[in-house]
This record gives structure tokens, sequence and C-alpha cells, in this order.
């Protein structure tokens, strides 16, 4: 084999994986190791006990994280597409959310005729539905608006399109602050869903779980998108090498303009799925950039799989914290979070399954 | 050659990185035939080809290919005027199979001559290796995948940079077998090589590249008889064999 050839194939790999670094991935056994045993038999002095004492409590937790992670993922996942793609961090993500949450409220409002204190059983699952694509779709406009405008004419300058999303931000939660108020709103569930079940002795929502199918039937149709159709192959070729997708005649500009169109109609389904949630405030916008952030610096930027991982991740995380710190430390749950991204970045400083731009 | 039946003709061909002149006012043309630049390391070849199909805007000069001027457009543009790129190293995306790389285009391809069907036929051994990653392929399956993706966009002129690059010399012999199959079948190939002796193989015209210009011209296998002439254009010892003693050395000097 020449020396050329070995450079070659060497540089081919580095930009496929990253490896793993040693001592890291030791910390992070131990800690993942002690974490497990914690929650399974030691927890007592947690609001929850330990697993193995009340396994209904520890069944719900379980459920809390994977339904919250499918509301993380439905919100990271057009985050990552349009970081992957385009390396431009859409700091607007979240306005986006937002916006299409209001949106959602006014045409539920609308559609139900009346303002405030909806009544679940008079929301039929169209008086949610219509909302839903309703509040996506203002949104997929508007963050291509802003794609066309303010980015296409500063491609590959990352720096000036992050502020520009940025400057975007502050000027749209002003906006929407004097359009909707400063009230907390939410999108009212619709009737035929706002039940509970019990398993194992615990009550559960069955809104939490249509929020899961939601995101699971989000993440099908991206995957089908991305895999089977021409256009998501380019969309993952342009994720490895923009430049030689365009030198094979193909108009990159195009396929961003499609991609920012995707990824803001996802942030807008998230921001409907959100509100239904847990409402709709002024500060929702820079919390859930924050969220979709965190979820793609774990997952790793621009992978639909990291994205996926690392929603299932942070909403472990999230439910479980606050249930099975002792108890009087509940209140510093939230710095668990931190302590997740400094484990993964430690091990993968690229995420999951992310690779170096 | 004349430039009315040229297919491409390049004149006075300028460009460069910052204030650092890599072209220095490059000219050349050709027909529907197989033509290979050769030249030491940093004389410009890889900047030449980049040029060429749009990767690197020209600060001068004219690129006209069947008369129509490319030279400043984009580089989707030029390869849809008729540019095809096979760049060095291949530059395969690492998340698609073999499958998809040729899938991807495969909707412009309809009713023309090179379909994926058509490279597979051409390259057997793709077919083969069909659902693997485009990063598991070995070099010589990796090259042949790089070709065949350019050949979907059917243009009249494919540029290959360095093909023979790290290649073992049974899979050179595919490539020059491939080289001889497009120009019989009307498409024109200018390629970039190093390997003296592989571009010998594959092309007729040889035209040698020395800082950032075409200083001369052979045809047939007249260098590889005439050391002298290697060492001069080449850097080629007159000792060493001929074609060999470049063939390892790459890349850096020529991006940079």
């Amino acid at each position: 084999m020449t020396p050329a050839l070995t450079d070659a194939e060497r540089g081919f790999q580095r930009s496929r994986v990253t490896r793993l670094r040693r001592p890291p991935v030791w910390v992070a056994t131990v800690v993942v190791v002690a974490v497990a045993a914690w929650v399974l038999f030691l927890a007592d002095g947690a609001p929850a006990g330990a697993a193995v004492d009340d396994p209904g409590k520890f069944l719900v937790t379980v459920l809390d994280g994977v339904t919250f992670a499918g509301l993380l993922f439905v919100a990271a996942s057009g985050f990552t597409l349009i970081f992957g793609l385009m390396r431009t961090v859409n700091m607007a993500h979240g306005s986006l959310f937002l916006l299409a949450a209001y949106v959602a409220i006014r045409v539920q409002e609308a559609m139900v005729g009346r303002s405030r204190n909806i009544d679940p059983a008079d929301v039929g699952l169209l008086d949610w539905l219509v909302p839903l694509l309703a509040g996506a779709g203002v949104a997929a406009v508007l963050g291509l608006a802003i794609q066309q405008v303010f980015l296409q004419w500063n491609e590959g300058q990352e720096m000036r399109q992050t502020l520009l999303t940025l400057a975007i931000t502050v000027v749209l939660a002003d906006q929407m602050l004097r359009e909707f108020g400063g009230l907390a709103q939410r999108v009212v569930w619709p009737g035929a869903v706002t039940h509970f079940f019990s398993i194992m002795g615990e009550r559960y929502a069955v809104t939490r779980l249509v929020m899961l199918g939601i995101a699971v039937l989000v993440g099908v149709l991206l995957w089908l998108w991305l895999n089977r159709t021409s256009v998501g192959m380019v969309i993952r070729a342009g994720v490895d090498d923009r430049q030689m997708v365009r030198g094979l005649g193909i108009n990159i500009r195009r396929v961003f303009a499609l991609t920012f169109l995707v990824g803001s109609f996802l942030a807008g389904v998230g921001g409907v799925l959100g509100a239904s949630f847990a409402g709709a405030a002024p500060g929702t916008d820079g919390s859930w950039l924050l969220n979709a952030l965190v979820v793609v610096i774990i997952g790793g930027l621009g992978s639909l799989k990291g994205a996926a991982a690392g929603s299932l991740l942070y909403g472990t995380v999230v439910a479980f914290s606050p249930a099975y710190l002792p108890s009087q430390y509940s209140y510093y749950a939230i710095i668990m979070t931190f302590g997740l991204l400094a484990l993964v970045l430690a091990v993968r400083p690229y995420g999951l399954f992310g690779r170096p731009a | 050659m004349t430039p009315d039946d040229a297919l491409l003709e390049v004149r006075g061909l300028r460009a460069g990185y910052g204030a650092s002149v890599v072209l220095d006012g490059l000219s050349f043309s050709m027909g529907v035939e197989s033509v290979a630049v050769v030249g030491r390391n940093g004389m410009g070849k890889t900047t030449l080809c980049d040029t060429l199909v749009g990767f690197l805007p020209p600060s001068g000069g004219e690129v006209r290919l069947a008369g129509r001027r490319l030279d400043g457009l984009a580089p989707e543009t030029i390869a849809l005027a008729g540019i095809a790129y096979v760049p060095q190293g291949r530059r395969l995306f690492p998340s698609l199979t073999v499958d998809e790389h040729l899938a991807m285009l495969a909707r412009r391809t309809r009713g023309r001559r090179w379909t994926p069907a058509a490279v597979y036929e051409l390259f057997p051994r793709l077919a083969e290796r069909r659902h693997h990653g485009g990063a598991d392929l070995s070099g010589g399956e990796q090259q042949m995948l790089s070709v065949g993706r350019a050949l979907l966009l059917n243009a009249p002129l494919v540029v290959m940079d360095e093909p023979s690059e790290g290649l073992a010399p049974t899979i050179v012999d595919v490539l020059v077998d491939a080289v001889h199959h497009l120009v019989a079948e009307g498409v024109a190939v200018l390629v970039v090589e190093q390997n003296l002796r592989a571009a010998v193989r594959m092309a007729d015209r040889q035209l040698v590249m020395v800082s950032g210009r075409i200083e001369a011209e052979f045809t047939g296998d007249e260098l590889l008889d005439r050391p002298e002439l290697q060492h001069r254009y080449l850097g080629v010892g007159s000792t060493a064999p001929a074609g060999i003693a470049t063939a390892s050395n790459h890349t850096e000097g020529e991006r940079a």
C-alpha cells in the first residue's frame, strides 16, 4: 500500500468516527453504574423511593422521561436538521416554537368560540389538529422567510447567521409579548385524549402517550424522508460535503430552503405540542431553544439518530432527577442536566453521533 | 486543435488563494479526446481542476465549453452545463451507501446514456457492493464510485483529479479502460496525474504544467522514453523509473 492510500483512508475515517477517549469512558461507566444502583436499590430518602421498593413510581418516572423525550425530539429534530446541512445555528428556533404555540392558541379559541378556560370536552379532534397545522405552518413560512431574507446571502458566514437569528429572536419576543400578552396560555388537548389510565397502581395521563406517539410518527416520517427519497439523500450528502453536492449539479440553495421550511415546521409542531403539554408564555422561546441545544449537543449536531438519543437521555435525566435525588436536594435537579452534558462531552466531544464539522 | 472545434477552451486562466497566484494565465484547448495534465507537486494542477468546475472562482481569463462561457459560474451551473468532476481524494459521502450515491442523482438520468444501471454495468464490482457505505469501500471501489457518480451527469467533459492516486495497478487498468471507453463514446476526459505512466496510458496528449501555466505538450509515450525531459518538467530523477517516483506525494502542497 502506498503512503497516499493510507493517508487518504485515515482522513476518511477520521471524519466518520470520533474515537472514544479512554479515561472518561471509565469515569462515565462508574457514574452510570453508581446512578443505576442508587435508583434501583438505595434511593430511600428520595421522593420516589428505591425502584425495587416502589416499581410503580419507577415506571411512571420512566414514562415521564420517555414522553418528555418525545417532545424534546420534535423540537430538536428540526434544529439539528438545519444545523447539519447549513452549519447555521438557528437561534430563532425557540421563537418559531413559541409563535406556533400562540398561533395555535388563537386558532383554537376561534374554532371553539371561546377564549380562556376552554373545557377539553368542547374540544374536538379537529379543534386541536387544525390549530397544530396552522401554528406549524406559520412557523414554517416565517422560518423560510428568515432564511431567504437574512441567511441566504450570508451563506458560509456562520457567526453572522447566528447573530442575525439571535437578533430576530429578540425582536420576535417583544412583538409576541405585545400581541399575545404576558400571561401563560395553553392549547387545550381534545377531550378524546384527556383521560387517565392506571398502570401498576399509578394514574397516568393519556395525553403524554399521545405526545410520544406524535414524536415517534415525526421520527419515522423524517427517517423515511432522509433515507428513502432522493431529496433526503441529497441532504445527507450535503451534511458530509456541501461543495461536492454542488459539483454534482445540485442546486444546494433550493435544498437549504426546503430544509429550513421543514425544520421550522417541526419547531412549530414542537411548539404546539409543548403548549398543549405545559403552556406557552414569554420565556418559553428561550427555554426551548436551550432544550434543543442541550439535546443536539448531547446527540451530536446534525444527526437525527443523535437527536433521538439526546432526547431520551435528557428526558430521562429531567424526569429522574427530581424523583430520585434525596428530598433535601430536589431543588438541585436542574444541575443534573449539566452533569449529563459534561459526562457525554468528556466521552465524545462532538456528541454521541456527532462528527467534526 | 483550432478554437472552432474545441470542446473545452481555456484562455489566460488566473486563480489563486488570497494573495498567492497559482494559475498564472493558463491556456489550452481540447476536443473530444483524453488529455492529461502532468506536473510536479505544487504547480497548480488541483487548483486548475477546482477552478474549471467552479469550486474556486477564477480571478481572470476565460473557460468555454462548446463556446459557452463558464468561468465565474456556480459549481452546480457548471456541472449542469457539462463538466463533471472526479475530485482528488474521491470525496464520497460517508453517510451514503453506494446505491444512494447513484440514486440521489438518478432522476435526471432517465432516458440518458448514463444511468445507475449503466454505471453498475461499467463497474460490476460496485454492483456487488451496492449496499455498502461509501467509507467501507476499498480505494479502487471508491474511485469507481466517484467516476460513476460523475458519469450520471451525462456531461460531455469529465475532469479527473489524480484518479490513479494510491491505487493498485490492476485497478489503474480498470480506470484506463474506462477512460478509453468514454472517449470512444464521445465523452472528453481531462485527467490530472502525478503518475506519468498512468497519464500516458490514459491520454494521448499530455500537457506539462509548470508554475501555473502549460509549458509543453507531448503526444504518445514520448515523455516516457525521455528521462531528461522528465527531469526538467516533472522533477523525476533521470535514474528513477518513470512514473513511479511521483506517485506517492500528493495533496497538501497543492491545496495550500
